[in-house]
């Protein structure tokens, strides 16, 4: 089987349009992922569409009633937060497939304000509060604490990657914010679910993102250039856990889906020059070192302290600014990854660039479980 | 007991809190003959093994350690924080998540593996739209609530 390529890739900067429709936002990152490629849609032979909150509103579709009706196979796919690169998946499946030479893969979300998570019931009363909490901080910060207490990671070692991926976030235009977040601000912001301060919690923006994705003859035709190969992607869902009944997985299904994804890649957690993973919460960033082996059990605690992850260490994690501080539209996140990865490959990240990066990993969890993640690798 | 007609008795919050006419409630799990992992409430399948059909129906421990928790500072509207919402490993299998009580919402006087029991309250006087009150199962220190103040 040949390989695929990403060969167009871009996302709007993420932010509050609330007088936007969703397949507006969609048509947009659309658009310049044509642009990207030096397509137009009558190039595109089918599209996959990643949206949750429209999950039933046939998404892909409308963003075609406003970019061109070409009449070609649309999918609209929900996979909780990894429903973009679930729509990148399987568009990347049907060109590895050989069924199209170029495809498209759209994501896109418009999220309310507040907290995630919980909602009415379908009998009863809400169990809010009353059986514990389900609002995604809390059991967030549960995961997070489960860290704790295997190795006593601390509420500051937690803070830290707040601290950091604020700071990257300065270097990106397309972040939602771009501000220095001192320790002591996050450590000293609202507490929502201890030990995840508000500067902890990811920010809920609207926001959009695409991938063209062609064939080995199609990025061959087209020039190999800008070309990003996809070395691996794979999805998992969370396999069966003692605890699974009380603590939704993230750790065991990050860990089946890497292992996947290093070994039909060919390659190790020491080969990735940079990671953009899924810091929903700043206590999920801490798990995900360990769970994707960027270090040794029981150290990530130590790689936040030294400054390993931080663009310039050994592996920076999250150059975007992540979730906390780009932003999350859900149905986004996973595609606006793919294009933050293949941007460094590219050389193209300005103050950002993660100097000689060749080989790049996205992850993202939707809970429930789904766990996506993609390998990425310059071509030239 | 009143004589009332319009006192109903109160509901359970979950399906597996079991309200006997006779005796304490109590929480009902499975557990799988083929493999062992334990589950709350009734099934028919095993998540662990996929075994079918070979489920028995257990009453789950009311003692267990407390595996991990948050302390929750921000919830939807209406309900009362902070709070400390814990998931407790429960003797004998299966792990719940729940209220702890009787416990200061402050990291430093809540232990990993304090051993816990599981005790059944009105569910802080919550009542669904026909007016049925509910009863819940919340997490308690081991020890007094005496020694806890």
């Amino acid at each position: 089987m040949s390989d695929a390529y990403v060969i167009g890739v871009d996302m709007i900067k993420f932010g509050r349009f609330p007088d936007r429709t969703v397949p507006e936002l969609g048509a947009e990152a659309a658009l310049m992922a044509l642009d990207d490629a030096g397509l137009t849609i009558n190039d595109i032979q089918a599209l996959w569409c990643g949206n949750l909150y429209q999950a039933s509103g046939m998404v892909g579709q409308r963003i075609l009633q406003l970019i061109g009706q070409t009449g070609i196979p649309v999918v609209n796919c929900a996979n909780a937060c990894a429903t973009g690169a679930t729509a990148f998946r399987d568009a990347w499946i049907s060109v590895k497939a050989g069924l199209y030479d170029c495809v498209m893969a759209v994501g896109v979300e418009q999220m309310g304000r507040g907290l995630l998570g919980g909602g009415e019931p379908e009998k009863g009363i809400s169990t809010e509060g009353l059986l514990g909490s389900n609002t995604m901080p809390a059991v967030f910060a549960t995961a997070g604490m489960e860290h704790s207490r295997k190795y006593g990671t601390t509420f500051e070692q937690f803070a830290k990657i707040s601290v950091k991926n604020h700071h990257h976030s300065t270097m990106n235009p397309k972040a939602m914010y771009q501000i220095e977040t001192p320790l002591e601000t996050v450590m000293n912001a609202e507490m929502i679910a201890y030990p995840n301060t508000k500067l902890m919690c990811s920010v809920n923006v609207d926001g959009s993102a695409a991938a063209i994705i062609v064939s080995e003859k199609k990025a061959k035709e087209m020039g190999m250039r800008r070309a990003v190969r996809v070395k691996a992607s794979i999805l998992s869902s969370d396999p069966y856990t003692e605890l699974g009944s009380a603590m939704p997985d993230i750790n065991q299904c990050t860990r089946l889906a890497v292992k996947n994804a290093y070994e039909m890649a060919g390659v190790g957690p020491d080969d990735i020059d940079l990671v953009e993973l899924h810091d929903c919460f700043a206590t999920a960033e801490l798990l995900h070192y360990e769970n994707l082996g960027l270090c040794g059990e029981g150290e990530a605690g130590r790689m936040i302290d030294a400054g390993e992850s931080a663009l310039g260490g050994r592996v920076p994690v999250n150059c975007s600014g992540g979730l906390l501080s780009k932003g999350h539209p859900l149905g986004a996140t996973g595609i606006a990854n793919i294009y933050e990865v293949s941007t460094h490959l590219r050389g193209e990240a300005g103050k950002r660039q993660v100097e000689g990066a060749r080989l790049g990993l996205t992850h993202v969890i939707g809970l429930g479980s789904a766990c996506a993640i993609h390998i990425l690798e310059k071509v030239n | 007991m009143t004589q009332d007609k319009t006192m109903r008795k109160p509901l359970p919050v979950v399906d597996f809190l079991k309200l006997p006419d006779v005796g304490d409630p109590y929480l009902e799990g499975s557990k799988c003959q083929n493999c062992g992992a334990v589950f709350p409430g009734a099934r028919k399948t095993c998540a662990g093994c996929g075994t079918r059909n070979h489920m028995e129906t257990i009453r789950l421990s009311n003692r267990g350690k407390l595996y991990s928790y948050s302390i929750v500072h921000r919830s939807f509207p209406g309900v009362p924080v902070p709070y400390i919402s814990a998931v407790v490993a429960l003797e004998g299998g299966c792990a719940l998540k729940g209220c702890l009580i009787d416990t200061a919402p402050d990291p430093a006087k809540v232990a990993f593996d304090m051993p816990v029991k599981v005790v059944f309250q009105d569910a802080r006087g919550q009542k669904d739209k026909d007016g049925n009150s509910y009863v819940s199962y919340f997490f308690s220190p081991e020890h007094t609530k005496e020694e806890s103040r």
